[in-house]
């Protein structure tokens, strides 16, 4: 009994194991790079120490952490459907309609700036929630797959923004910017350049950290919560793990589903808003696309956990916001990142999958250690717990 | 040839020799023997989990032996992967069939040993000539330039047995063949078995039918637990005797019972009928009753409708008909939750399919059917994760689970420590009612004596239990009713001290008039 904890792996030992797979994941995505950069002509030293000293300046800094910070929730409304096996393909049609109701909505009413925000949030999380709970119902009540239905709505919440802005377009006296109507001061998320001027110089260059990095860190902390702390969280992950041991411990599989998708959706429908709270002040043409089908990536690179996912977005916010710097110099063309994205992502599965692999043997290792310690039967082939059926000859 | 057939004669075609295999917590087969004569059908029978897919897996060089010899036909081979099997002249047709459906028959017969001509094309007409050679031989009738895709299952079956004999295979090793077939498809494959050992294949031929293994088997020999029970004639014995070697005769201590049931019922059971996923009624209007106290077993074959029957009392089926009280209360529309709160445990048939979330830490594990409870949870909503750990931590120590810690993951333990993990959830949170299906399958000997007297300590403290079993020592020895399922219904009520296993083991094969006949003869 006192020596099992002895068997127990150190704490050492699972944080190497931990950080192993995406330490190499980037090793290997820079050596697949340089490769890349050398066969098309170029030094990839010179470029990746631009990239390096440009990609700290305190201006670009502040754009890696504006770009990770669409990029983490979206990751997160992923994990969420990733934790119950939910593949939500969705989050891409969430926070585009998302975004262009809650700046619709935001443009029409007046109130004070407190609240303004705070309902602007809550009507994007609102739509992104219910437009998710349709694929949810769909799943429960029809058996249609999850995917096939949050494509399908990709599309067609694509269509409807495109409506949604001919509509505004079509109305006279309006400039021909496709684009809602601008949000009063009251509904714009304050920047935070102050809270970093506090420590550091002036952000320069026109450079604005966007207030929605709050947003963002809260909603991460209640994901952590939600999952960890919390008895509906273990029934998500649960049903995640094996559905058919969750249903028999009383979790319901629908009800669960449920949940599942209007929160991933809620989180889906706050990707935009960074952006149009903090930058745009309206839903028009420069709205960034694809931050959904990002997030999958992010989610993955993370592993689904909060902390996880917050370095993904950031490494791949710092390596969106480093790159042009490559371009202005020539040293190398900027969709070299796109490509160290992909063998980041590509590499991290692989290799989570190996040290994964790694963990389980260790631990059964040290579970059989523990057994072989204190158990004087285990010993296998020991004929002592003969039986008669032992001695029965078989002819 | 002459020569070939007077070795024959004397050397066995094929003979395993104290072949033993453990995996992690169980010993699959312990010094198995099985001697094969040329050209006979010989059939492998046991329960499910008595060793015989292990031993097939084992001779077709699929696992590798832990200890013990393979001879064939008088040379002892080690065999490294089914290639080395196949070279050897051993070839097996697996229970799920191995074809690439959107290819012919020929194709897939071919594939992977196809004959090839100049420039290393494939040479079709030597393929077709030597395939319809074959068809022709033993008579198996297969259309070959048909899709697999539209195929039979009877005919899927003959073209998997054509592509091992392609491959030259003289043993032929078939896992539960007939499990997929109709009995008209069940007789023509006997003909076909036949005919080819007329023309000197050998058959290994694993059932648990007995009827099927009496009619078609020149030999039988029976596996329970990993161990080779006897090997027997067909004509020597009986389906009562095959039943009573199959599920394991031995006596149980027939230790001196005093019931302690109470008055109380606590599960009562009315009129339940119910439905499977393809709307058969596998449970058939089953009353029942489980007083405090009291173990009440349910023996039955697998496949009785007692699954079925176990999820419409937990609340996972809906049941088409009938009522389920709990301690008086009608729980029938309750959902699982609310029943697993009102205190019914539950032990699953099957840990990994419905008991445990394998990459999860112990803890959590612990916790999975009583999350919403202290110590953990607060609230039935704040996990704490540190009363999960120290009751995991008692739970371990109670039960005598060898685990490192808590913070473990389910995959790393034995499958006994596993099973004792499931039961000591339950039972540490003191349930009204414990549903416990096979809760020894398939676990060491030690840990199921462990497991056998938790639940008889349980029942002097007032516990209800219903035992779904198909064990024979397990039932006798632990239950004070015994019921037996057969084909969704009660088929009858016995009493555990006087039953014989031979009686009980009749009763839950469905062959019970014989034994009545024999009693009074």
């Amino acid at each position: 009994m006192s020596t099992r904890s002895a068997h127990r792996l150190p704490a050492h030992r699972r944080l190497t194991l931990a950080l192993a797979a995406p330490i190499a994941a980037l090793i290997l995505s820079l050596a697949v790079a340089s490769i890349a950069l050398v066969l098309s002509g170029s030094n990839p030293f010179p470029a990746y120490g631009r990239m390096f000293s440009y990609g700290f300046e305190l201006e670009t800094l502040v754009d890696m952490v504006n770009r990770a910070t669409p990029l983490y929730l979206s990751a997160v409304a992923v994990a969420i459907g990733f934790r119950m096996n939910l593949f939500n393909i969705g989050v891409e049609g969430q926070y585009i309609l998302a975004s262009i109701i809650a700046a619709q909505v935001a443009a029409e009413l007046s109130l004070p700036a407190p609240l303004h925000l705070t309902v602007i949030i809550l009507v994007g999380m609102a739509t992104g929630s219910l437009w998710a709970l349709i694929a949810g119902v769909l799943k429960v009540t029809r058996g249609i797959h999850e995917v096939i239905s949050t494509i399908m709505l990709n599309a067609i919440s694509i269509s409807l923004v495109v409506a949604m802005l001919f509509r505004q377009w079509d109305v006279p006296d309006e400039s021909l910017n496709q684009e809602t109507a601008e949000i009063p001061p009251s509904g714009r998320m304050p920047d935070l350049n102050w809270f970093v001027e506090l420590f550091t110089r002036e952000i320069g260059k026109g450079r604005v950290l966007w207030g929605f990095v709050i947003v963002a860190i809260i909603i991460g902390i209640l994901y952590w919560i939600y999952v960890a702390r919390t008895r509906p969280g273990y029934d998500l992950r649960a049903s995640g793990i094996n559905p058919l041991a969750a249903e028999a411990s009383g979790v319901s599989p629908r009800r669960t589903i449920i949940v599942a998708m209007a929160l991933s959706g809620a989180v889906g429908g706050l990707v935009g808003l960074p952006e149009v709270l903090g930058r745009d002040y309206a839903y028009g043409l420069q709205f960034t696309q694809n931050l959904g089908f990002a997030g999958i990536a992010v989610a993955l690179l993370g592993q689904n956990h909060p902390g996880g996912i917050a370095i993904g977005a950031l490494v791949f916010g710092f390596l969106d916001s480093a790159a042009p710097i490559l371009d202005v110099h020539g040293d190398a063309p900027q969709e070299i990142v796109e490509i160290m994205k992909g063998i980041i992502i590509f590499a991290a599965v692989i290799t989570y999958v190996v040290v994964q692999r790694r963990r389980q043997d260790e631990e059964a290792r040290a579970a059989s250690l523990a057994m072989a310690g204190d158990e004087p039967e285990a010993a296998p082939g020991t004929p002592s717990d003969a039986t008669e059926s032992d001695t029965r000859p078989a002819t | 040839m002459p020569q070939e057939v007077g070795r024959n004669a004397m050397t066995p075609a094929l003979s395993l020799e104290n072949i033993t295999k453990r995996f992690p917590g169980v010993l699959a087969n312990d010094r198995v023997n099985l001697t094969v004569a040329e050209g006979e059908i010989h059939a492998i029978c046991g329960e499910n989990g008595a060793g015989k897919s292990t031993l097939m897996n084992v001779l077709y060089g699929m696992l590798p032996a832990d200890e013990g010899r393979i001879v064939v036909r008088g040379d002892e081979v080690h065999f490294r992967s089914p290639r080395d099997a196949l070279a050897a002249g051993i070839g097996m047709v697996h229970q799920h069939f191995m074809l690439a459906d959107n290819l012919t028959v020929l194709e897939n017969i071919i594939l992977g040993a196809e004959p090839t001509g100049r420039g290393g094309r494939i040479d079709f007409a030597n393929a077709r000539r030597r395939v319809t050679e074959l068809s022709d031989a033993y008579g198996l009738d297969v259309h070959l330039d048909e899709p697999v895709e539209n195929l039979g299952v009877g005919e899927r079956q003959r073209v998997e047995i054509i592509k091992v004999l392609y491959r030259g295979a003289r043993i032929l090793i078939l896992d539960e063949p007939t499990s997929v077939l109709v009995p008209h498809e069940v007789e023509e494959l006997f003909r076909n078995m036949r005919d080819m050992c007329a023309r000197g294949e050998t058959i290994v031929f694993i059932d648990h039918k007995l009827d099927e293994v009496l009619e078609i088997a020149d030999t039988i020999t029976v596996l329970r637990a990993g161990r080779t029970v006897a090997t027997v004639k067909p004509d020597e014995v009986s389906p009562r005797d095959l039943a009573e070697l199959m599920v394991g005769s031995e006596l149980p201590t027939p230790e001196a019972r005093t019931t302690t049931a109470q008055d109380t019922v606590s599960l009562e059971v009315e009129d339940l009928s119910v439905l499977d996923d393809d709307e058969r009624e596998v449970v058939k209007g089953i009353s029942l009753e489980v007083r405090r106290g009291e173990i009440v077993g349910m023996a039955g074959v697998e496949g009785n409708g007692q699954i079925e029957f176990v999820e419409a009392l937990l609340g996972i089926r809906e049941p088409s008909q009938g009522r389920v009280l709990l301690e008086g209360a009608d729980i029938s529309e309750w959902t699982v939750r609310q029943r697993r709160e009102a205190g019914i445990g539950y032990i699953p048939e099957d840990r990994h399919r419905r008991g445990l979330l394998l990459p999860a830490p112990l803890w959590e594990n612990a916790m999975c059917g009583h999350q919403g409870k202290e110590p953990y949870s607060r609230k039935g909503f704040w996990l704490t994760p540190k009363g999960a750990r120290s009751k995991t931590r008692e739970l371990i120590a109670a039960f005598d689970v060898r685990t490192p810690g808590p913070d473990v993951a389910a995959h790393a333990l034995s499958g006994g420590n596993q099973q004792k993990l499931i039961i000591g959830r339950e039972m540490i949170m003191t349930p009204n009612l414990l549903i416990a299906a096979h809760p020894t399958r398939g676990i060491d000997v030690g840990a199921q004596a462990a497991v056998w007297e938790t639940l008889h300590q349980a029942r002097e403290q007032g516990l209800a239990v219903l035992l779904v079993s198909a064990d024979l020592d397990e039932l006798i020895g632990l239950s004070d009713r015994l019921l037996v399922i057969f084909r969704g219904r009660i088929s009858a009520a016995l009493d555990p001290a006087t039953v014989t296993p031979r009686e009980l083991g009749a009763h839950m094969t469905g062959a019970a008039g014989d034994v009545e006949e024999m009693q009074h003869a």
